[in-house]
C-alpha cells in the first residue's frame, strides 16, 4: 500500500483490475501525500478532495462492472490553466482567483471520460508566463530536489508534484518550453505534442499559435498512456488537426537500431553548462549502445528563436488577455467611477508584473507603424526556423539536445532579470515556433540535480520520440531517480 | 466655386443564418437580453471560435452577384479595442485578405443613364453586443445576444457624386442581398446599416478632399438627408476659409444635422493581426461551383422574365421586382388568379395603395399573397366585379377570412344569369318611361352619357351584383328600339 505512488500507470491499472486496491484507496493515498508533503512545495493550488473521491467511487463502479479502460481510477492533477467545471480555474492569477469554470476543457473531459480521477489543480506561472513558477499569484513552487530552487515553469506545479510522486501524472501546457523545461528541472518526462494534436478548447490561451497541452509523467510509457487519451481532433478547436491518433503504446517497443538521431550543434555551444554537456554525452553514448546512429545536424537560425518568440507570444497574449476586463468574470476593482477606471484598476490589480510586461511588449509590437518591423518579421523568422527543421528531418529521424542550458536555479536568482529568465528556454522555443513535437526525459543527474534530455520529432511523430525515450528508459534508471524525502 | 461631392459607402449586412458566425448560439432578434449568448459569445476563458460554413456560402453568393473575385484564401484578423459590449476585447473581422475582392454594380440615374459603381471589397466579421444606457440609473446594461452575429461588410469605391446616387447604390445593394436571401434587409432591426464617407473638392480637381464618416443612417431617407447636410457643411467650412477635419460624425434625424463623434487623433489603433485561433479560409473551385448553383434569380433577370413571361410593361415589371418580397408576392398571386395584367394592377394599385395608407410594408400586410390571389381570381373568373372586389378586399383587411368566404357570407356573388339581369333591366325601364323617351330622342353622341343613369339604377336594384358588362349590353339593345 505504501508504495502505490511508485507504480506506473500500467501497474496501477492492472492492480485496480485485479482488485488489489480500489481507486478510492489509491485516491486517498495520493490525497494524503499531497496533504502531508505539499506544504513545502506549494505545487497544488486547489485540492478537489470530495470531487476526487466521488470520481474514484464512480471509477470503482466502472471497474466492478467490467467497463473500465486503462486509465479508469488513475489519480492525476491538472494544470490550473485547464477549465474544470465547478472547480476554480485561476491560471496562477489574481485575475481569476474567483473564477469557477462553468465547463470542462476538452483535455479534461476526455480524461474524465477515460475514467481518470482529478485530485486537484497545480500551481503555475501567471497565465503560463514564466520559466520558474515565481510569477504565480499563489506564490512560487519549490523544487522537490532542492526546495531553495525553482521547479521551472510555467508548468512547475505539475512537474514538482509528479517528481514528488504526489500524483501518478499531471497535465501541462507548453508555449515556449513550459512542459519540457520544468520536466527537465524536476527530473520527469514531459511531452509537448505537435501543434494541433491536442485540443486547446478550454485551455486558457496565452499565445494561441504556440500553446499545446501534453502529459507530464514519470516515464515515457506513462506519457504514452496519457497522450493516447488526450490527443485527437476536436471540432471546437479549428486549429486541431483531423487525423487519426497513432498507437503510441504499440510503438514503444519498436527497435531503435539504425534510427538516425541528429545532434543539434547549436544546442551544444557556449551557453551550455559543462555538467549538463557531460550528462547529455552519457545519454548519447547510451543511445549509440542501443544501436541508434548519431549524426551532427545544424539549425543555423535557431539563435533567432528567442527574439522571434518574444514578439509573437506577447503579441498574441496582449490580445488574448483583453477579455479580462472586469466586466463578465474574474477580478473587478472596488467601486469603479467609470468605464475607464473599471478597466484600468481591474487590470492593474488583477495582473502581475510579468503579465503586464508582456501585454505591453505585445501591444507595442502590434501597433500601427511597428507591425511590419516586429510581428510580421517575427512570423517570417518563424518560417525560416521551421525550414531549418524541415531540412534537418530530411536526413535524420529524431533531433536531440538538452532541454535546458542548466539545472534548476535558485529562487529569486533570475526574477529581476527578465532576459536571463527568457534565455532559460533557449533550447525549447524553436520547437514551438515550428509546431513540432518534443519531449524532455531525465538524463544522468548533474551535481545531484536533474538534467533533461530533449528529443524532437517530425510533425505527428510523437510515437517515435516516445519509442526512443522508452527504449532509453528500459536500458537505464535515470527516470527512476527520486528526490529525497518523497 | 463649383464643388463636386465624392461619396463612398460602407454597408453592414446581417447575414440570415440560424446560428452565429463562430458559435452555435441562435441569432433570432428580440430575445430577452443575454439569453442567446453562449460561452463563446461571452468570451469566456479558454473558448475558441469555429467558423459557420453558411456565412461563407452567403459571401460567395454576394461576390458572384456583384461580379467580384472570390478569394481562394482569405484571413480572419483581430481588431483590438476595449468596449464592454465587445466580450473578447477584439472583434474577429477580415482585414488584409477579405473573402470578396473588387466587383461592381450598375445603378440607374435620374436622367435614365446607367452608372457603374465599384465594390472595393466585402468581408465577413462578427457583430458586437449592445450597450443599454437607459433604465440602469447611471449605469450601463450589456446585452450580448447580438455578439457574434454574422455580418458581411460591403465597401464601395468613392464613385458616387451625389446623395441621390448614394441612395441608388444603397438601394441596389439592398435589393441584391435581399434577392439573394442572405440578409433580411430590415433597417429598423439593424440588419442593413450604412455609413457614408463624404468629401467635397473643387470641380475638375483630381485630389480627394478630406472626408468625414457619417454614422447612424438607418434609412435611405436619412442617408440622403445626412449627405446633403454634410456636403453643405463642408462647403461652408471651406468657403469661410476653414478646413474640413477628418472625423466620424453622427447624424441626428431630429435636428437633421451631423455632429462630431471623434476625430482621427482620438481614433483607436486597432492593432490588427491574423487571428491565430482560425486557420486561413481556403475555398476551392468545387465549393464555389456548388454554392453558385444555389444562386437565386437576381433582380435584373427577374424583371426581364416578368416582361416576357407575363407580358407586363417595363414599368410594371420594374415596380413589381423592386424587392424580392414584392416579386415573390406577385408570383403567388398570379399562380392563383391567372390573369397576369389584372394581378399586376391589383397588387400595384389596390394592395400597395392600402399598405401605403396604413403605413405598412409588404411584410406587415394583413392580407397574405395566397388570400390576395384568391380575391383576384374571383375578379378574373367574373364571380365578382372589380367594384365589389374592393369591398371584399376591405373586409379581408380586417379579418382572416378568404375572399370566397366573404363573397359567400355577404352574398356578393355577381349575377351573370342573363334572364335575371334582363328582368331587372325591364323593371328599371318600366319605372322610368320618361327617361327612356328622352334617351331615344337624344342625339347619338349624348346617349352614352345618358346610359349611365340606367346602369346606375340596375346596379342599385341588384345591390351591385349584376355583371356590369352584361347590364350595359342589355340596356343598349333594349333602348335602341
Amino acid at each position: 500500500m505504501s508504495e502505490l505512488h511508485l507504480k506506473s500507470i500500467a501497474e496501477l491499472s492492472a492492480g485496480l483490475a485485479a482488485g488489489e486496491y480500489s481507486s478510492e484507496e489509491l485516491t486517498r493515498h495520493f490525497l494524503a501525500r499531497i496533504q502531508e508533503l505539499d506544504e513545502g512545495l506549494n505545487s497544488v493550488v486547489t485540492l478537489a478532495e470530495e470531487a476526487s473521491l466521488a470520481a474514484a467511487a464512480a471509477a470503482d463502479a466502472r471497474i466492478a462492472k467490467g467497463e473500465a479502460g486503462p486509465l479508469t481510477g488513475i489519480p492525476i492533477l491538472h494544470k490550473d490553466i485547464f477549465c474544470t467545471q465547478g472547480v476554480r480555474t485561476a491560471c496562477g492569477s489574481r485575475m481569476l482567483d474567483n473564477f469557477i469554470s462553468p465547463y470542462d476543457a476538452t483535455v479534461v473531459s476526455r480524461l474524465k471520460d477515460a475514467g481518470v480521477v482529478m485530485l486537484g489543480k497545480t500551481n503555475m506561472d501567471e497565465f503560463a508566463m514564466g520559466s520558474s513558477n515565481e510569477t504565480s499569484y499563489y506564490g512560487p513552487v519549490r523544487n522537490p530536489w532542492d526546495r531553495d530552487r525553482v521547479p521551472g515553469g510555467s508548468s512547475g506545479g505539475s512537474a514538482a508534484a509528479v517528481a514528488a510522486r504526489l500524483a501518478v501524472a499531471a497535465t501541462g501546457t507548453d508555449t515556449g518550453g513550459s512542459i519540457r523545461q520544468p520536466a527537465a528541472l524536476c527530473g520527469i518526462t514531459g511531452l509537448k505534442p505537435t501543434y494541433g494534436r491536442v485540443s486547446r478548447y478550454g485551455m486558457i490561451a496565452f499565445a494561441s499559435s504556440l500553446d499545446q497541452a501534453g502529459p507530464m509523467t514519470r516515464s515515457a510509457e506513462d506519457a504514452a498512456w496519457l497522450l493516447a487519451a488526450m490527443a485527437g481532433f476536436d471540432e471546437r478547436d479549428s486549429t486541431s488537426v483531423d487525423r487519426p491518433v497513432d498507437d503510441y503504446l504499440g510503438q514503444l517497443d519498436q527497435d531503435i537500431k539504425g534510427l538516425r538521431v541528429g545532434v543539434v550543434k547549436e544546442f551544444f555551444e557556449d551557453g551550455l553548462n559543462p555538467g549538463m554537456r557531460e550528462s547529455m554525452e552519457t545519454a548519447m553514448e547510451q543511445l549509440k549502445a542501443l544501436g541508434a546512429e548519431l549524426v551532427d545536424v545544424s539549425l543555423p537560425n535557431s539563435h533567432h528563436s528567442v527574439a522571434a518568440y518574444y514578439v509573437v507570444a506577447p503579441a498574441e497574449c496582449s490580445s488574448n488577455l483583453s477579455r479580462f476586463d472586469g466586466v463578465r468574470f474574474g477580478h473587478r476593482c472596488e467601486n469603479p467611477v467609470d468605464l475607464e477606471d473599471l478597466y484600468k484598476r481591474s487590470r492593474a490589480e488583477g495582473f502581475g508584473p510579468e503579465v503586464k510586461r508582456r501585454i505591453m511588449i505585445g501591444a507595442y509590437a502590434l501597433s500601427a507603424g511597428y507591425y511590419d518591423a516586429y510581428y510580421l518579421k517575427a512570423q517570417q523568422v518563424r518560417q525560416v526556423i521551421a525550414d531549418d527543421f524541415r531540412k534537418a528531418f530530411e536526413n535524420v529521424d529524431v533531433l536531440l539536445g538538452p532541454a535546458s542550458p542548466e539545472t534548476a536555479f535558485r529562487l529569486g536568482e533570475k526574477s529581476d532579470d527578465p532576459v536571463s529568465m527568457y534565455l532559460s528556454d533557449i533550447y525549447t522555443i524553436a520547437v514551438n515556433l515550428a509546431g513540432l513535437p518534443a519531449l524532455s526525459m531525465p538524463a544522468p543527474l548533474v551535481d545531484g540535480l536533474p538534467a533533461g534530455l530533449q528529443l524532437i520529432g517530425n510533425y505527428f511523430d510523437e510515437g517515435r520520440i516516445l519509442n526512443l525515450a522508452h527504449q532509453l528508459q528500459q536500458a537505464t534508471d535515470w527516470h527512476l531517480q527520486m528526490p529525497e524525502g518523497y | 466655386m463649383q464643388w463636386e461631392t465624392v461619396i463612398g459607402l460602407e454597408i453592414h449586412t446581417q447575414l440570415t443564418t440560424n446560428s452565429k458566425i463562430f458559435s452555435g448560439a441562435s441569432i433570432a432578434f428580440g430575445a430577452e437580453p443575454n439569453t442567446q449568448a453562449c460561452l463563446v459569445d461571452l468570451g469566456f476563458p479558454g473558448v475558441l471560435p469555429v467558423l459557420n460554413e453558411a456565412v461563407v456560402k452567403k459571401a460567395i453568393l454576394f461576390g458572384t452577384a456583384v461580379d467580384a473575385k472570390i478569394a481562394r484564401r482569405s484571413v480572419f484578423a483581430r481588431k483590438n479595442y476595449f468596449y464592454p459590449d465587445l466580450p473578447k476585447g477584439y472583434q474577429i473581422s477580415q482585414f488584409e485578405l477579405p473573402i470578396v475582392g473588387p466587383g461592381h454594380v450598375d445603378i440607374l440615374l435620374a436622367d435614365g443613364q446607367s452608372k457603374r459603381v465599384g465594390v472595393t471589397r466585402a468581408h465577413l466579421e462578427e457583430d458586437a453586443g449592445k450597450s443599454l444606457h437607459e433604465d440602469f440609473q447611471g449605469m450601463t446594461g450589456i446585452d450580448l445576444n447580438r455578439a457574434g452575429t454574422p455580418l458581411l461588410e460591403i465597401v464601395s469605391e468613392p464613385d458616387m457624386r451625389s446623395a441621390k446616387e448614394a441612395v441608388a447604390y444603397a438601394k441596389k445593394i439592398h435589393q441584391i442581398v435581399t434577392y439573394l436571401g442572405i440578409c433580411d434587409g430590415n433597417m429598423q432591426e439593424g440588419s442593413f446599416r450604412m455609413d457614408a464617407n463624404v468629401s467635397v473638392r473643387p470641380r475638375g480637381e483630381e485630389k480627394l478632399g478630406t472626408r468625414t464618416e457619417l454614422k447612424n443612417l438607418n434609412s435611405f431617407r436619412f442617408l440622403e438627408k445626412a449627405i446633403n447636410f454634410e456636403v453643405d457643411r463642408q462647403i461652408d467650412v471651406i468657403e469661410s476659409g476653414g478646413q474640413v477635419t477628418q472625423e466620424t460624425r453622427l447624424y441626428d434625424p431630429q435636428k437633421d444635422e451631423t455632429r462630431s463623434m471623434r476625430s482621427k487623433e482620438e481614433a483607436n489603433d486597432y492593432r490588427y493581426f491574423p487571428d491565430p485561433d482560425l486557420l486561413p479560409l481556403l475555398i476551392d473551385e468545387d465549393f464555389i461551383a456548388e454554392t453558385v448553383r444555389e444562386m437565386p434569380e437576381l433582380p435584373e433577370a427577374r424583371r426581364q422574365r416578368f416582361e416576357t413571361q407575363y407580358g407586363l410593361s417595363a414599368y410594371d415589371a420594374d415596380v413589381l421586382t423592386a424587392t424580392r418580397a414584392q416579386a415573390d408576392f406577385y408570383e403567388v398571386v398570379v399562380a392563383q388568379a391567372g390573369d397576369a395584367k389584372l394581378c399586376a394592377n391589383w397588387v400595384m394599385v389596390e394592395l400597395f395603395g392600402a399598405l401605403n395608407k396604413a403605413g405598412l410594408d409588404l411584410g406587415g400586410s394583413p392580407v397574405s399573397a395566397e388570400r390576395f390571389g384568391g380575391l383576384v381570381k374571383r375578379i378574373a373568373d367574373n364571380t365578382i366585379s372589380g367594384k365589389i372586389a374592393k369591398t371584399v378586399f376591405e373586409a379581408m383587411w380586417d379579418s382572416e377570412d378568404s375572399a370566397d368566404a366573404i363573397i359567400e357570407s355577404k352574398g356578393l356573388k355577381q349575377i351573370t344569369d342573363s334572364g335575371a339581369i334582363e328582368a331587372i333591366v325591364d323593371e328599371v325601364l318600366a319605372e322610368n318611361t320618361q327617361q327612356v323617351e328622352n334617351y331615344r330622342k337624344a342625339p347619338e353622341d349624348k346617349q352614352p352619357k345618358m346610359l349611365g343613369f340606367f346602369v346606375g339604377q340596375v346596379m342599385k336594384k341588384s345591390q351591385g351584383k349584376a355583371n356590369p358588362k352584361q347590364v350595359n349590353q342589355l340596356l343598349q339593345d333594349k333602348l335602341k328600339n
